[in-house]
């Protein structure tokens, strides 16, 4: 028993313990019995390896950039190798990492724990997913190798129509296929929540995990496909000339853009809203407290999703709508903030008088709220069509997307690995390199992005090569951080590894957390429960889990 | 902690388990038999005719409006009996209803920039 | 240390299922073959799969949102370029496809019927008869861009202005609507309508040809009885699917076809 007051990690004597076998990890063995499997848990092992194999390409690519931008000339690479090497970032980073980062792994492992459920509702679909997945990211892969694409991963048109000779069909091609990835999870998310729920487990007893997923889930359901059609619309106008984008022919190329950001502005909201999911279960576990209005927050990722649909057009206050869209626009997406923000205070407000300890899911946790708290009010200046218009187009964009996507979103997807580590493997890593890689990441982060904030109200552009040499100091800060940041993204590969072998045995719990998937095995087993369970009792109820203790204690006795 | 031993052996407790699913879906057991579908098939029919017909008429602004509306009444005739949402759950309600908004804020919105352009700075 | 399926999860024991844990197969022999075992009962298993098919059919609907919202916006720009290119349409053509596709919606929902009733040999009729349509709506499709592309109305490097700058040179045409020469700026929008119609119409079709290979499929698998012995699910979902195509026809018919046949 471990009672020191600076954790509450509770690990099972490790003279004595060992894996529980049978799990859902041993059961079978053999490369096709991971490849065919329809077991979610297996599923989602099997995007955990991909996403983080696409990571470091995109990261590499993040490098290249990083370079070039040492020095005010283009002196790395051509500025059309430059186009593509940010535009692949992007793509990779947007639609092969972010997007199924946390749902695609942590959701689809732990959905169908968390409702009581043996799986989801369509495991067959669920692998389809899988392999639509890596079908997408292969053929962008493919097309990266071959050429490359220039377009910037917004494929604005008419320059990815008709100005362009790179692979765009190509690239367009494989995020259509990946796009249909991200369907078909939010759509078997969906269809579990509502349909296969243990008894007793109604939707306000759900952890806010699952809320947001489903809140994401609804947005992957009806923004993705306009995604897709905006994608065949500018293939078939690459190919065949057919002119829905091209003046010459009575086109607008605007129209591309309300299509394509219909979709990418929800896509933001499908990116950050699991990471907030995820963000609720480590305050929750790691102040020992409910979270704070649990209704306020379950309605607040509703309220995102819905209200995200309304706002797409901020992303084209410059491109020519008219000012009448620019103003309503700009007044919707002053609405859309206020929901992110209420979970800000929420959050705040469970950690006031909470239990705090400092374990590495709660350092990632503490660095999204700070991040994403700058990345969102940053958000406002830009939402605020009179500011956008100077800031537009500068670094500034580029520091907010950063600090709410890798400040927030990768921090939450680092913290959700760390924190259900140990039930997936059963295994407990090392803390004291993960916390010392978790403030690498957070000084590494800061010393990469928050000069960018400086670079883009001074002026600097985006997606330039070069640029004016008095903006050459903050872009080596901004360099030397991203090395950093480099070095912090790295140790967790290498630890987690690690433990594999040789980390902790960890036990069920050895975070003391509620949720019903910490009532399990680690790893679970591959049905999750040999007893349907039913819940009695609210998420997040602290008193019960001491009252199961204590009967654990006595029928152990 | 309640129950182990309140239950018959081998009899699953059909109140609990049961009853949050079969509430859902009792609703959609319900057959629609031969006689509406082919009311509903006539009247899809009608409208076909009626809406050709109207095509040639000169209506001005209201020929476009005519057309949606009978293109919806037929929609929604399809919709309600032939895919038995008429019959269905409230969910499946709440879901076509949501696919409807959805597309009906992509189109007004964007019609709304396309539209407004043409009304000039302020 | 008691094993994991005595630890209560917050839960009340399930001796149900306690007696699987303790190897009793009694449960487990009472369900039908087709019962997936994440499911706990056919009940959940179907309302499960119908909530599943409505959700992709939302998808859909937003998949071609998009192309209607493209066509809303050029028609309302367009206007004389989208009337000129709709009588280029021939509306016997629409018209009849139009009757045929609700026939078949018809048919798909008398199958479900057949299904829902266990009439075996009702469901494979009105399958072939649904396939037969579907095939007859496609054929006709074919005759109709078989004429656009001896026209020259294909979009791309074939396309012609002719008919739209001088429609007396399309005498069949000219004689319905008596159309007015276009400008050459507006004749030249004439290729977005196009552009619309074939995307629009080509990307319908091919929903049909999907759902008409699942069809051939159906009618295989419904001779053998399989879903006319009480798993009437994918009968039902296809026809969801059935129907959804038929609804965008309807729409697209209204909007390509009838913009404007007075004259």
């Amino acid at each position: 028993m471990n009672n020191n007051n600076n954790t509450i990690v509770e690990l099972p004597d490790q003279a004595t313990a060992k894996i529980p076998q049978p799990n859902f990890i041993s059961k079978e063995n053999g490369l096709m019995s991971w490849l065919l499997t329809s077991d979610h848990k297996r599923i989602a092992i099997l995007y955990l390896i991909s996403i983080t194999f696409f990571f470091f390409i995109g990261g590499a690519l993040a490098g290249l950039i990083r370079l070039e931008l040492l020095t005010p000339q283009a002196d790395l690479m051509a500025t059309d190798t430059y186009n593509k090497v940010f535009t692949m970032h992007g793509i990779i980073m947007i639609f092969l990492f972010l997007v199924p980062s946390v749902p695609a792994t942590l959701g689809n492992f732990f959905i169908p724990m968390m409702i009581g459920a043996k799986d989801l509702a369509l495991p067959k679909i669920n692998l389809l997913s899988w392999y639509l997945y890596m079908a997408g990211g292969i053929l962008a892969l493919y097309a990266m190798i071959t050429g490359g694409v220039d377009t910037g991963w917004t494929f604005t048109t008419p320059l990815s129509t008709h100005y362009v000779n790179t692979n765009v069909i190509t690239t367009g091609f494989a995020i259509f296929v990946a796009g249909f990835s991200s369907i078909f999870t939010g759509l078997n998310f969906i269809v579990t929540i509502h349909k296969m729920r243990a008894p007793g487990m109604t939707w306000f007893r759900l952890p806010l995990f699952v809320w947001a997923h489903y809140a994401a889930s609804i947005l992957m359901v009806l923004g993705t496909p306009v995604l897709a059609i905006a994608i065949v619309l500018v293939m078939l106008e690459r190919a065949f000339g057919i002119g829905v984008f091209d003046p010459a022919k009575g086109g607008d190329p605007l129209l591309f853009q309300h299509l394509f950001w219909f979709y990418s502005h929800p896509a933001v909201y499908i990116m950050i809203l699991p990471g907030m999911g995820v963000i609720n279960e480590v305050i929750s576990t790691f102040s020992r407290k409910r979270i704070f209005g649990y209704t306020a927050v379950a309605f607040s990722s509703v309220a995102i999703a819905v209200f995200g649909f309304f706002v797409w057009a901020h992303h084209m206050f410059i491109m020519g709508i008219s000012n009448y869209a620019v103003l309503v626009f700009s007044l919707l997406t002053m609405l859309v903030a206020v929901p992110s923000a209420i979970k800000i205070f929420n959050w705040t407000f469970t950690l006031y008088k909470g239990s705090i300890t400092f374990e590495t899911p709660m350092l990632y946790a503490f660095g999204f709220m700070g991040l994403f708290t700058i990345g969102g009010m940053t958000g406002v200046f830009l939402g605020a069509s009179g500011t956008d218009i100077h800031l537009t187009e500068t670094y500034f964009i580029v520091a907010h997307f950063h600090f709410v996507m890798v400040g927030g979103m990768l921090m939450a997807f680092l913290a959700g690995i760390h924190f259900w580590w140990p039930k997936i493997t059963g295994r407990m890593y090392p803390e004291k390199i993960s916390q010392l890689a978790a403030v690498v990441t957070f000084i590494g982060f800061n010393l990469t992005f928050f000069p960018q904030f400086i670079l883009g109200v001074l002026g600097m552009p985006r997606r330039y090569a070069s640029y004016p040499p008095e903006f050459q100091v903050l872009n080596v800060f901004s360099t030397a951080g991203a090395t950093i940041l480099g070095v912090g993204y790295l140790l967790p590969v290498l630890y987690l590894l690690w433990s594999l072998k040789y980390g902790a045995i960890a036990g069920n719990n050895p975070w003391q957390a509620t949720g019903l998937e910490w009532q399990t095995q680690s790893p679970p087993l591959t049905e999750n429960f040999t007893v349907m369970p039913v819940m009695d009792h609210e998420a997040y109820d602290y008193e019960w889990l001491e009252s199961q203790k204590a009967k654990e204690v006595a029928s152990a006795g | 902690m309640q129950g182990l031993g309140n239950r018959d052996q081998g009899k699953p407790p059909e109140d609990k388990r049961m009853s949050e699913e079969t509430k859902h879906t009792e609703q959609e057991n319900h057959i629609v038999g031969p006689g509406v579908y082919v009311v509903i098939f006539l009247a899809l029919l009608v409208g076909t005719a009626l809406t050709v017909w109207a095509s040639f008429l000169e209506l001005g602004p209201w020929n476009p409006v005519i057309a949606l509306a009978i293109a919806t009444a037929k929609a929604t005739l399809v919709v309600l009996f032939f895919m038995h949402v008429k019959y269905s759950t409230k969910l499946t309600k709440l879901t076509v209803f949501a696919g409807i908004f959805t597309f009906m804020i992509l189109v007004s919105m964007t019609l709304a920039d396309y539209i407004s352009r043409a009304w000039g700075s302020w | 240390m008691p094993d994991n399926s005595a630890i209560a999860h917050g839960a009340q024991e399930s001796v149900n299922a306690a007696n699987n844990a303790n190897g009793d197969n009694s449960a487990h022999l009472e369900h039908p073959a087709y019962l997936r075992h994440h499911f706990n009962s056919t009940e959940q298993q179907a309302d499960t799969s119908n909530f599943a098919m409505w959700l992709f059919l939302l998808t859909e609907v937003m998949f071609f949102g998009g192309l209607f919202t493209a066509y809303l916006i050029y028609r309302n720009w367009y206007y004389p370029a989208f009337v000129a290119g709709s009588h280029q349409l021939n509306v016997i053509w629409g018209t009849l496809n139009t009757v045929v596709l609700i026939g078949s919606s018809f048919t798909m929902a008398m199958g479900v019927w057949c299904a829902e009733t266990r009439r075996r040999k009702g469901l494979v009729l009105c399958l072939s008869l649904t396939f037969v349509l579907g095939l007859v709506f496609l054929g006709i499709k074919t005759i109709e861009y078989h004429e656009k592309w001896e026209k020259h109305h294909v979009p791309g490097t074939h396309y012609s202005l002719q008919s739209f700058v001088d429609p007396q040179s399309d005498p069949e045409v000219f004689k319905e609507y008596h159309d007015k020469a276009l400008m050459p700026d507006m004749a030249r929008r004439t290729e977005i309508y196009f552009s619309l119609y074939f995307a629009m119409t080509g990307m319908h079709a091919l929903h049909m040809i999907i759902g008409i290979v699942i069809l051939a499929f159906m009618i295989y698998r419904a001779k053998a009885g399989a879903y006319t012995s009480g798993h009437v699910t994918f009968v039902e979902n296809f026809g969801l699917y059935w129907h959804f195509v038929d609804i965008i026809w309807i729409y697209l018919f209204a909007l390509l076809y009838l913009i404007s046949r007075h004259q």
